[in-house]
Parts: C-alpha cells; sequence; structure tokens
C-alpha cells in the first residue's frame, strides 16, 4: 500500500497547490493519481490535456505526468489530436465545468458520439468559480451567483444525461464525498475502451462557501445526505449510469489506414 | 508483533481545512491552533494509540499532506 508521502512524490510537483483550503480539486487529483497507481500504469504512458480554470490546474502543473495545458473549452479536441496520433496511450481530459460544458460544450457532444477513447473527468462545482463565482451552464435554477444575484432564473444542465445521448460509452456521477468509489470510477474509466465520462460533484469553498455561508465539510455533508444511487429517491443520482460497448474512433481510423495501404510507426 | 504507527503531517502543505479530523472514524487527528508560515492552522495528531490505519485521512486530504506509515 502506497503512503501518502510516497504517493505525493510520485505524482505531485510544485507543491503547495495554488487550491483553496479545502478545494475539490485536490481530493481529485489525489483520487486519479491513487488510480494510476494502482493500475499500475507507468507515468510516461498517460498524457493529462486541460482548458482553463480552477480544475484545469489539477493536471496542470501538478500532476507529474506529461500534460497539455490549452485554450478555453478546447481541452477536448487537443486530447483527440493526441490520441488519434498515438493510440497507445491514455489521455486523461480534466476540465471544469464552464470549460467542459460552457466554453466547450459542442466539443464535448461530438467527442461523445465520435466515442474516441478519452478518459475525460469533469468537476462541477457549479459556476466559473476562477473568475469571481459567475453562472455557469450547470449552476441550478434559483442559485445565486455574482452575475445572478436574483437567483438563477434559468435551469442548470444535467450533464450526465446529455453525455449518455450523445453516445459516450462509460458515463458516471459522483461527488468528493465518495473517494472510495470516485478511485475505482476512474480506475474503471481508464482502461474502459472508448470515451468514459464522470462527472466529480466537488465543493467550492471559496465562491459557493462565502455565498451561502457553508464550509466545507458542511457542504460534503449535504453531499452525503442529498445524492443516492437509486435514480427514484429524487437526489442527486450519483453512480454509473452508462457501461456499453461501441466502435471506437481512433482503432477504427488506424485500421483504415492500413486497409488503404499505409504503414504505421 | 505490534504494529508501529507513524502518522506524519507537513505543517506546510496542510491548509487547515479540517476534511481529515471529520473524516477520521476514532478521532485521531484534531486542530493545532497553530499557525504555518502560509498562514493556515495545521492539523496534529492528538491520539496516536486510537489510529486503526483506515487510510481515509490519506485518501480525502487535498493536498497530500498526511502519510500513516505501519512498520512490523
Amino acid at each position: 500500500m502506497i503512503t501518502g508521502k510516497e504517493l505525493r512524490e510520485k505524482y505531485i510537483r510544485n507543491q503547495p497547490t495554488a487550491f483553496c483550503p479545502g478545494c475539490g480539486d485536490g481530493m481529485v487529483l489525489n483520487g486519479m493519481s491513487r488510480a494510476v497507481e494502482n493500475l499500475g500504469i507507468e507515468r510516461k504512458d498517460i498524457v493529462a490535456v486541460s482548458g482553463i480554470g480552477c480544475a484545469a490546474w489539477v493536471v496542470s502543473p501538478y500532476w507529474r505526468v506529461d500534460t497539455l495545458h490549452t485554450t478555453h473549452g478546447r481541452a477536448i479536441p487537443h486530447a483527440i489530436g493526441v490520441k488519434v496520433g498515438n493510440k497507445d496511450l491514455n489521455v486523461v481530459v480534466v476540465s471544469g465545468d464552464g470549460d467542459c460544458v460552457g466554453i466547450g460544450g459542442n466539443h464535448l457532444i461530438h467527442a461523445c458520439r465520435n466515442n474516441i477513447d478519452l478518459t475525460v473527468i469533469m468537476i462541477n462545482n457549479g459556476l466559473y468559480a476562477m473568475t469571481g463565482g459567475q453562472v455557469a451552464p450547470t449552476t441550478e435554477h434559483g442559485e445565486k451567483t455574482i452575475t445572478t444575484p436574483y437567483g438563477n432564473p434559468s435551469q442548470g444542465m444535467d450533464v450526465a444525461e446529455l453525455v449518455k445521448a450523445a453516445g459516450a460509452s462509460h458515463v458516471a456521477r459522483w461527488t468528493t464525498y465518495h473517494m472510495r468509489e470516485l478511485t475505482k470510477e476512474v480506475e474503471y474509466a481508464l482502461e474502459k475502451k472508448g470515451l468514459s465520462f464522470i462527472e466529480v460533484i466537488t465543493q467550492c469553498p471559496t465562491r459557493t462557501g462565502k455565498k451561502d455561508n457553508l464550509s466545507t465539510l458542511e457542504m460534503l455533508e449535504w453531499y452525503k445526505n442529498n445524492t443516492s444511487k437509486n435514480p427514484e429517491d429524487g437526489k442527486i443520482t450519483v453512480g454509473r449510469s452508462v457501461d456499453k460497448e461501441r466502435p471506437e474512433m481512433a482503432d477504427v481510423i488506424y485500421e483504415q489506414i492500413i486497409s488503404a495501404g499505409g504503414t504505421l510507426k | 508483533m505490534p504494529q508501529k504507527i507513524h502518522i506524519e503531517i507537513d505543517r506546510e502543505l496542510c491548509t487547515g481545512c479540517g476534511i481529515c479530523i471529520r473524516f477520521c472514524p476514532k478521532d485521531v487527528l484534531g486542530e493545532s491552533g497553530t499557525l504555518n508560515q502560509y498562514g493556515n492552522f495545521y492539523t496534529e495528531v492528538k491520539k496516536l494509540e486510537e489510529c486503526i490505519v483506515c487510510r481515509q485521512c490519506e485518501l480525502y486530504c487535498p493536498d497530500f499532506a498526511i502519510s500513516v506509515e505501519v512498520k512490523e
């Protein structure tokens, strides 16, 4: 069993991190590092791609693997390029909700349609945290943010349902309260062929916390009480919702190249 | 042979968020009430003899500050 110190020395660089005290992003980083360690994947076989935002900082600069820190919302297109270029790599995209659904929502839908072998981890804190707490597509109806001081007039988007409809082959949702399950889910996602989408609902102690006067521990307690694996409970549904087999795009492209008489290195 | 448990908390990495204190089932950890150089009240070990090595604190720590070592 790896200890915390060994894990830190193996997978983390540039400590201390810039995350606020109690931020869920560090917890996701912890879970991801553990999943890679448990699977025994070498660090050189992983490429982590991120966009812009607090969540993008999870992999770049803090994860000690090859990383790409790309433009806002365009983490998935860059990751597709990496995957098609060398399909033996494990490509992980870590993106925030504003980055993944707000700015780059179109790319997410089409990556799911193509079903390319990526592991997309969307860290959902319900607002744009880095820029000051503006309303995001995932902000719940009636939630007060800095740009919706009278409550969000529109409805929040259920991203797990969106990617399910778009055709991702593995979809799951967990919160930072469920760290053990989340670690197992990342392990499964790294091994699963096709697009794996994991939504992680996290606390933002600085933006949500100050606005609603909630501490990190109160938010974690809220996740415990308001999530359920049973969709009929009327709570936030957590767990694996899709697990199916579909043709994977990078495989198909490589087969086409070979059948057309091309050679691969 | 009895286990020798050593819990190491990096004072400078700890941000004092209190997640480890909340998730410890045996209340091993507690607030120290002392500031580190970044201005955070770091966590310290209060009751080491109660530790059951569930490693919950390690798993939930956002800052990789806790390390539980067992020597047999």
